[in-house]
């Protein structure tokens, strides 16, 4: 290394700079094991609760009475639906704050949030018409929850395409304008189908009006289970993007050291 | 149970496939960095 | 002149000098407007009486259409002449160009509708039975919601790959709830019923993503 803190590129040693990158203090380095080491007791424990909620969805939950055991895809649907919706608001969080203060964390964040959000919504959107086939006869109806999240769904695809297109100098701050226009198009989106829908009725999906205390309790199980699959998920999203980040800047850097492409010793 | 209603099966069966999916992406990217990283540690 | 008014005004009279004095954007853009007309009523002839149940959704995707390859080229000078480099480094707020470019799409974009709604009207045998000046009203509100985020998308889609594909991708879902108002209320206007749910909704709409965008747009502007 010179004096003035650049390294000449003959002398950039790219093992040690892998083996360096981002470890700068003891204290990190044992954060980062004892994090590493948390991930599969999380992921077995999770893994257990889902079969538990599958359980109790498939057999612990009482029969409906005018569907039968179609009703069941509700114990899946619903929790998928509410999980994207919170991943969502953290996507609209994070945005909000790297506006702000620039943090290259929240963008990731706000990144996999928005992904896994999309991934959960799709669900909700694929098992949502499998529900209505048997139920009511028909693949989609502009059900109120239905639509919007399908309009939710095309929002936040639209804004992962415009990361993936962007170039990357610019993609944050793009993005999270973005995913503030999205998110504030939401509440005109709830009331724009709720006056559609009074005007022109259908069938509601889901059922109105109160639910049985067993299945609320099936439902809430689900929901647990899910937000805690959902979010280690997002931790390996995270985990995944946080190292492509260091990669590309270390690639970055290398041809800025050497613009001949090769390196050497 | 579950047995009469293809329905309820294809339901459940779907989100795990859609999900196990984005999951294996996700592994595949990993691994592909991993390796890359390790070559470009190589090769110095 | 200084003011952020004054440089609005200056920025939106250039720009609509220009494009008088260019003529090229108007006359293709006139006939695109013609030709989708026609094309429309070549897919959908409706008898009198349907007309006035499905018009109010074929007029505004027709809009749409018109407003999306006027958004499209509405940074196209600016880049050629690395205007918006100058832009950057001058001291003019941000947000009085975006304001001067809205403007001057929203002028553009009611230009062709004003010439592609005679002929919808002769076309589909349109006749209003509910108040005709809400009408206008509804193609006031839905226009500016249609420009305003098209006019901030299309800043945001200019250092992107495929430029042209990405302003209609990041305005449509967007659009969606103002789309929903403006073309269910020309349908209850065009059939004598209330809209005053849907005005207000698109009126509301505008307002927030107005202020919005004006607020980001410094933002989008100095990226990178």
């Amino acid at each position: 290394m010179r004096n003035d803190g650049t390294v000449a590129a003959e002398s950039f040693n790219h093992r040690e700079h892998w083996e360096t990158q981002g470890k700068t203090s003891n204290a990190q380095r044992n954060d980062e094991r004892s994090m590493k080491k948390a991930f599969p007791i999380l992921g077995v424990l999770t893994a257990i609760l889902l079969m538990y909620a599958l359980y109790e969805a498939l057999v612990g939950a009482p029969t409906e009475q005018t569907m039968g055991n179609v009703q069941r895809i509700f114990y899946y649907h619903v929790p998928s639906a509410w999980t994207a919706f919170i991943l969502f608001f953290i996507n609209f969080g994070a945005s909000i704050f790297y506006l702000i203060k620039r943090n290259p964390a929240a963008d990731i964040v706000a990144l996999v949030c928005a992904e896994v959000g999309v991934v959960f919504c799709t669900v909700v959107l694929i098992t949502g018409p499998i529900w209505a086939r048997p139920v009511w006869g028909i693949w989609w109806t502009w059900d109120m929850r239905l639509t919007s999240t399908l309009v939710l769904w095309l929002i936040y695809v639209s804004y992962l395409f415009l990361r993936r297109f962007s170039s990357s100098g610019e993609t944050p701050l793009l993005a999270a304008a973005l995913a503030v226009l999205g998110a504030l198009c939401v509440p005109f989106v709830y009331f724009s189908i709720w006056f559609f829908r009074t005007q022109h009725p259908q069938p509601v999906m889901g059922g109105g009006g109160s639910i049985d205390p067993r299945m609320l309790h099936v439902l809430l199980i689900n929901w647990l289970a899910f937000s805690c699959f959902a979010f280690l998920v997002c931790w390996s999203r995270y985990r995944l993007e946080k190292l492509q980040r260091e990669v590309d800047e270390a690639h970055a850097m290398e041809s800025l050291l050497d613009p001949r492409g090769s390196v050497r010793r | 149970m579950i047995s009469g209603n293809p329905y309820l099966v294809a339901a459940y069966a779907v989100t795990w496939i859609i999900h196990v999916t984005y999951l294996t992406t996700i592994v595949r990217r990993y691994s592909r960095l991993k390796r890359e990283m390790k070559e470009a540690g190589l090769r110095s | 002149m200084s003011t952020p008014t004054g440089i609005t005004r200056v920025t939106l009279l250039k720009d609509l000098r220009l494009e008088w004095r260019s003529k090229d954007a108007i006359n293709s853009m006139l006939f695109f407007s013609l030709l989708v007309v026609v094309v429309f009523s070549f897919s959908f002839d409706p008898s009198a009486e349907e007309s006035r149940q499905i018009a109010g959704g074929l007029v505004w995707v027709a809009f749409l259409f018109a407003a999306v390859v006027a958004l499209n080229q509405t940074w196209a000078r600016e880049i050629r002449n690395q205007v918006l480099d100058a832009y950057r480094v001058s001291p003019a707020p941000a947000n009085s160009l975006f304001a001067a470019k809205a403007l001057g799409n929203f002028i553009f974009v009611s230009v062709l509708e004003a010439l592609m709604t005679p002929l919808f009207i002769v076309f589909y045998r349109l006749r209003s039975l509910g108040p005709a000046w809400q009408l206008l009203l509804v193609a006031a509100f839905g226009t500016w919601a249609l420009v305003v985020n098209g006019t901030f998308f299309a800043a945001m889609s200019l250092r992107t790959r495929s430029r042209e594909i990405m302003l209609p991708l990041l305005l449509f879902p967007i659009s969606i709830p103002a789309l929903l108002a403006m073309v269910q209320a020309t349908t209850a206007i065009l059939n004598g019923e209330g809209a005053r749910f849907w005005i207000v909704l698109l009126g509301t709409y505008d307002l927030v993503f107005t202020t919005v965008c004006l607020l980001l747009f410094e933002t989008v502007l100095n990226a990178e």
